[in-house]
């Protein structure tokens, strides 16, 4: 493994181009496993300053919010969390490539099942203590306590052991290869705090330390002198305010009493562009919104009625109408394009009436109704869609009910209960998250209960392959399989749109998460 | 006591529980199972009510279920902010409204009770989010002069706060000034028909002091029983402005409770609420009887 | 009928304005289908376009056109808060009256019964039990008339308590008349007034509280058009200086203004006041 240090000694030479330098490493079954030391940071061109107080107006925060990275399930703790306090042994960088952050550098078997990760040393917590081997291995074990609540339990069963070797180098043994690793630690429950603190008080790594919150209202951080990186973290304070309404956002932010803002409302947003002082940043990331059809019941456990339903809906004027503009059509699988082996060569599936109407002949429904289930908390617009694809079906002589569900408790009383529903996907980082999550057998939340073979058999050969190739090959089939049998109509993605006083300065957005990977506050800076 | 137990029986009610509610869309049957434990939603709801009424007697409002806080500490600012909000909006519609509603009687059929009448028709037409989007529009983003989020804070002084509310007060007040004022007026025209105002007008009174000293007194019951009810109004149904302008009243504490299931939450905030109703209905029965004679002689 | 004609005939300048507002709106809603240019959900056009002679308050949304959808929206609005507003009265007066006039702990019962309604707030109320039933239009109805009703029980027993003492119901009472006849001959005509002006404000706050409900996620099913919802759905673009929610907004406000400036002629014709 000694070949990777001297990779990146060539490299801060100035020997070999970043991409190359990627591309060899990832050839060599190492995922870009470099210091940022390494490239000169673009970012920089503008010049980033020390100094003042980021006023955060987020959209996702409730009274019912916790610090406990476990339970991350709202956008204001994830951005307080991931973003301000906390630091992963991974991090995504503004590429979608897994950067090195508590971790220095890492190494796997060429199986992929066994994992060595170096840890930075002389980082310390916020309360002084200095992080080791014991402190990673005991963050991890947080999401594994009994009865634990943790969201990353999943994630973190799939360590079958963990294995201090030093101070400072920590092995890993898999269940089964993972060629993607790195990205699992990089998950934003992952974080790590001292052993044998209750990980849910606030203190970690990261670049703030939390002076108050209050769930779901205020949130109030003060820069961390002793951090780690000395090229991030560029506020002195860091302020978080909950503000669930889009329009209290948006007026907040031309008002001036908030800076940065997510989720803009996406009919005013082209408005918005063209107030003075207003930056608005679009990141295409992960983000879709599908109909799932529940495969194993009727009259959807007949794919010519899936395909009926997906050729019925005219993805162009939903990304133009709901999404106005801002998103890409989707070809009913849920691989986006800023993922690594998007299938950019799968036809696009098009809104085509007659093979709707072919295909429900086929199935012999015709005139039959089918009832689509949607609340606006399935994601934004999700009425609106329902509404328009039910005004497109018509064409296809196809009745679509709409069934406006309440948003209180859409997710356990409507969504994998309901035949056919609207849902919100955010996404995953890689394909295996993704179709592991959502499209496996028996996985937790296949929302569509679709059982292939050749696609599971296909899922568990293409996570452990660490040839490129082969890999870009499986993933390829398996998008295409989603497409023509999944149960799923997968429309559009999303665009995340953040917007932000003119007075902010930033780098390439990380398209991972909203707001720069949820790390705005840590990777943002205001200009002079 | 009986009032703790509709907000109770409701929440029971709901399907699904904090389990399922906290983590949405992130539920699985292993993680809601681990957390019912731990929240002891697995006991019946009788017994966890009668454990939460002995503690609540001890003075011990106990912990949100969702956030491991003490309720106490979640609702007793917001409570405060929510009195807040609701006594200086009440400050500024109750006299607007019963003066207004005065001259519209002593003025009735004039272009002034007209105009009144329409243009408090008007405002209260309008759905309050929009009218406090209206106000924002004009007050705050046109022309900089309030704040569009009134996100108070503890370490704000009274000035800071009462500049920071200036428009959600405003829009509270525009809201329930209108229904104030028209019962006032109707209540007063109604009085005005009665023989002792005739007597009164044949005595040769000021119309100014029949209707403000003759008939005013008179139609109090039902002008106090409007009253009493949008002052319980502001205090407890204000979430849609708590929304809009970002106030951490208690409405909002409620509503995201009631989502998530939060039973101490809905709870404690549901007796707070109850409380405030009946004391302020209380005094609207009290002040009525002593308003009107024949009330004070029960049969 | 013919003192009715009479009577309408006498009615002053701004009861006539009134009931000219309700006729045209209640016109609206009858020939809706006749006079609206495009269907009610049909999307016609980009979003949010300015008033044109194709659309002529422009369009929507979602690009549908927006006096169709006004038009279309009379019809289920106005239908939809009589529903409401008629039963809670209903409901609410008969429990108002018999708790004011029979008293003792019936009237105990019945006020602290309402009172524990009442003491949570009517939209969270609302919210928890829509939330079990679904938000189809009849659950709609019940839900928000019941609700409603409590603050109608309130005002009409506060209302038939003062009534109730009155010499002519003692009389009445002594004449051995029944309760329901008490109640219909004595207290419902002489607390009328006030029960009319409440009618024509309740009236009204539905489409509010249909708009609140939609606020937080509830209320008409769409592409049903509603003028609470039709506010709700554009309220985003005001702060953009587009005018479009202004439109469904007026609406509300023509048709309030119409009902109650007939209400305050009736109020005035009630009182029985010359001037």
């Amino acid at each position: 493994m000694s070949r990777l240090k001297s990779l990146e000694q060539v490299l801060s030479a100035g020997n070999l181009s970043r991409r190359a330098f990627i591309a060899y490493a990832s050839a060599m079954g190492l995922a870009a496993a470099v210091s940022p030391m390494a490239f000169p940071s673009k970012a920089n061109a503008e010049g980033p300053k020390r100094g003042g107080r980021l006023r955060l107006g987020l959209n996702g925060g409730a009274t019912s919010d916790t610090l406990d990275p476990g339970i991350q399930l709202a956008m204001m703790p994830q951005v307080l969390v991931y973003g301000a306090l906390a630091n992963s042994l991974v991090e995504i960088d503004a590429d979608g490539r897994p950067a090195p952050e508590l971790a220095e550098r890492w190494e796997s078997t060429p199986d992929a099942k066994k994992w060595i990760f170096y840890l930075r040393k002389g980082v310390e917590f916020h309360n002084g203590k200095t992080m080791d081997a014991d402190d990673v291995i005991d963050s991890i074990n947080w999401h594994l306590k009994p009865g634990t609540k943790s969201a990353a339990k999943a994630l973190v069963e799939s360590i079958v052991s963990m294995k201090k070797e030093d101070k400072y180098t920590l092995a890993f043994e898999l269940k089964s290869g993972n060629a993607d690793f790195p990205f699992t630690l990089s998950d934003y429950h992952l974080v790590v705090g001292p052993q044998g603190t209750d990980l849910s008080t606030g203190v970690f790594t990261g670049g703030y330390k939390i002076k108050t919150f209050e769930p779901g209202v205020r949130a109030f951080a003060v820069r961390n002198p002793n951090y780690f990186k000395s090229d991030r973290a560029w506020f002195d304070e860091v302020e978080i305010l909950g503000i669930n309404d889009v329009n209290a956002r948006t007026n907040a932010l031309k008002t001036g009493q908030i800076d940065v803002m997510n989720r803009c409302d996406l009919k005013t947003v082209h408005l918005f562009k063209r107030m003075p002082g207003i930056q608005v940043m679009r990141q295409d990331g992960f983000k879709h919104f599908t109909f799932a059809m529940r495969t194993d019941m009727a009259p959807y456990d007949n794919n010519d009625v899936r395909l009926a339903l997906k050729y019925a809906v005219d993805r162009e004027q939903m990304v133009k109408t709901i999404l106005r503009g801002y998103g890409r059509v989707g070809n009913d699988h849920p691989i986006s394009v800023a993922n690594r082996y998007h299938a950019g060569d799968l036809p696009q599936r098009q809104y085509d009436p007659d093979k709707a109407r072919f295909h429900l002949k086929k199935a012999g429904l015709d005139g039959a109704t089918f009832k689509l289930h949607a609340a606006e908390a399935a994601f934004k617009g999700a009425v609106d869609a329902g509404v328009l694809y039910r005004e497109q079906a018509a064409k296809a002589g196809i009745t679509i009910d709409v069934v406006r569900e309440p948003n209180d408790g859409y997710w356990s009383n409507v969504w994998m209960k309901k035949p056919w529903c609207a849902v919100f996907w955010g996404g995953r980082p890689t394909e295996d998250m993704m179709f592991s999550t959502a499209y496996a057998k028996g996985a937790a939340w296949n929302d569509t209960f679709w059982d292939h073979p050749r696609f599971n058999e296909l899922l568990v050969s293409a996570r452990a392959e660490l040839d490129e190739d082969k890999r870009r090959a499986m993933y390829g089939e398996m998008q295409r399989i989603v497409r023509d049998d999944g149960g799923v109509v997968v429309p559009m993605f999303s665009a995340d749109l953040a917007a932000a006083s003119d007075t902010i300065g930033h780098g390439k957005l990380a398209a991972n998460w909203e707001l720069d990977g949820f790390r705005a506050p840590e990777r943002w800076w205001f200009k002079s | 006591m009986g009032d703790l137990r509709p907000d109770f029986v409701g929440i029971e009610a709901l399907p699904g529980d904090l389990a399922e509610a906290v983590l949405g869309q992130s539920a699985t049957p292993e993680t809601v199972a681990a957390f019912r434990k731990e929240l002891k939603l697995d006991l019946p709801p009788h017994v966890r009510y009668v454990a939460w009424l002995g503690a609540f007697v001890r003075g011990d409002f106990g912990n949100s279920l969702a956030n491991r806080r003490p309720v106490a500490d979640l609702i007793s600012w917001r409570f405060a902010n929510s009195l807040l909000l609701a006594g200086v909006t009440a400050l500024i519609a109750v006299p607007v409204a019963v003066i207004l509603g005065i001259l519209a009687a002593l003025y009735r059929n004039t272009v002034f009770d007209r105009l009144i009448s329409m243009a408090t028709l008007s405002t209260i037409s309008f759905p309050e989010f929009f009218v406090a989007y209206i106000l924002i529009a004009l007050l705050s983003v046109r022309v900089a002069l309030f704040p569009s989020i009134a996100n108070i804070n503890a370490d704000m002084t009274l000035g800071q706060k009462l500049y920071a509310i200036c428009l959600p007060c405003l829009t509270l007040a525009m809201v329930v000034t209108a229904h104030m004022m028209r019962q006032t007026r109707a209540a007063i025209i109604n009085i005005l028909a009665s023989p002792f105002i005739e007597m009164a007008n044949l005595k040769g009174l000021r119309r100014l002091r029949v209707v403000v000293l003759h008939a005013f007194p008179n139609a109090l019951s039902p002008v106090i029983n409007v009253i009493a009810l949008n002052l319980a109004y502001l205090v407890v149904g204000v979430v849609i402005v708590e929304v809009v302008f970002v106030y951490p009243g208690l409405g909002q504490l409620l509503v995201d409770s009631v989502s998530k299931r939060d039973i101490p939450v809905v709870q404690a905030s549901g007796l707070i609420f109850a409380a405030t109703y009946v004391m302020l209905n209380l005094l609207a029965d009290v002040l009525s009887i002593v308003s009107n004679p024949r009330l004070r002689n029960p049969r | 009928m013919t003192a009715l004609l009479k009577l309408l005939r006498s009615a002053p300048f701004s009861a006539r304005l009134g009931m000219g507002m309700v006729l045209i709106t209640l016109l609206a809603a009858i020939l809706a289908p006749a006079i609206a240019p495009y269907g009610e959900t049909a999307v016609t056009g980009d979003v949010w376009l300015p008033a044109s002679s194709s659309h002529w308050v422009g369009t929507d949304n979602l690009g549908r056109d927006l006096f169709s959808r006004l038009l279309f929206g009379a019809r289920n609005t106005i239908a939809i808060a009589f529903l409401i507003t008629a039963l809670s009265f209903g409901v609410g007066t008969v429990w108002g009256f018999l708790a004011a006039t029979v008293g003792g702990w019936i009237d105990q019962l019945l006020s602290r019964g309402v009172d524990i309604l009442m003491a949570f707030p009517t939209l969270i109320f609302a919210l928890m039990v829509l939330s079990v039933v679904g938000t189809s239009i009849p659950a709609l109805v019940v839900v928000i008339a019941l609700l409603d009703s409590t603050r109608v029980f309130r005002l009409s027993r506060a209302v038939a308590m003062d009534i109730a003492v009155m010499e002519y119901v003692e009389a009445a009472r002594l004449r051995g008349e029944g309760l329901w006849w008490l109640m219909r001959h004595e207290i419902l005509p002489n607390a009328m007034p006030p029960l009319v002006a409440e009618f024509g404000l309740r009236f009204c706050f539905v489409f509010l509280f249909i708009a609140a409900l939609s606020f937080l996620g509830l209320g008409i099913q769409p592409p049903t058009a509603d003028w609470g919802s039709m506010v709700r759905e554009n309220a985003g673009a005001i702060t953009f200086g587009i005018y479009t929610p202004l439109w469904p907004a007026g609406a509300i406000a023509f048709l309030t203004v119409g009902v109650n400036l007939i209400v305050d002629w009736f109020l005035h014709v009630a009182s029985g006041l010359e001037d």
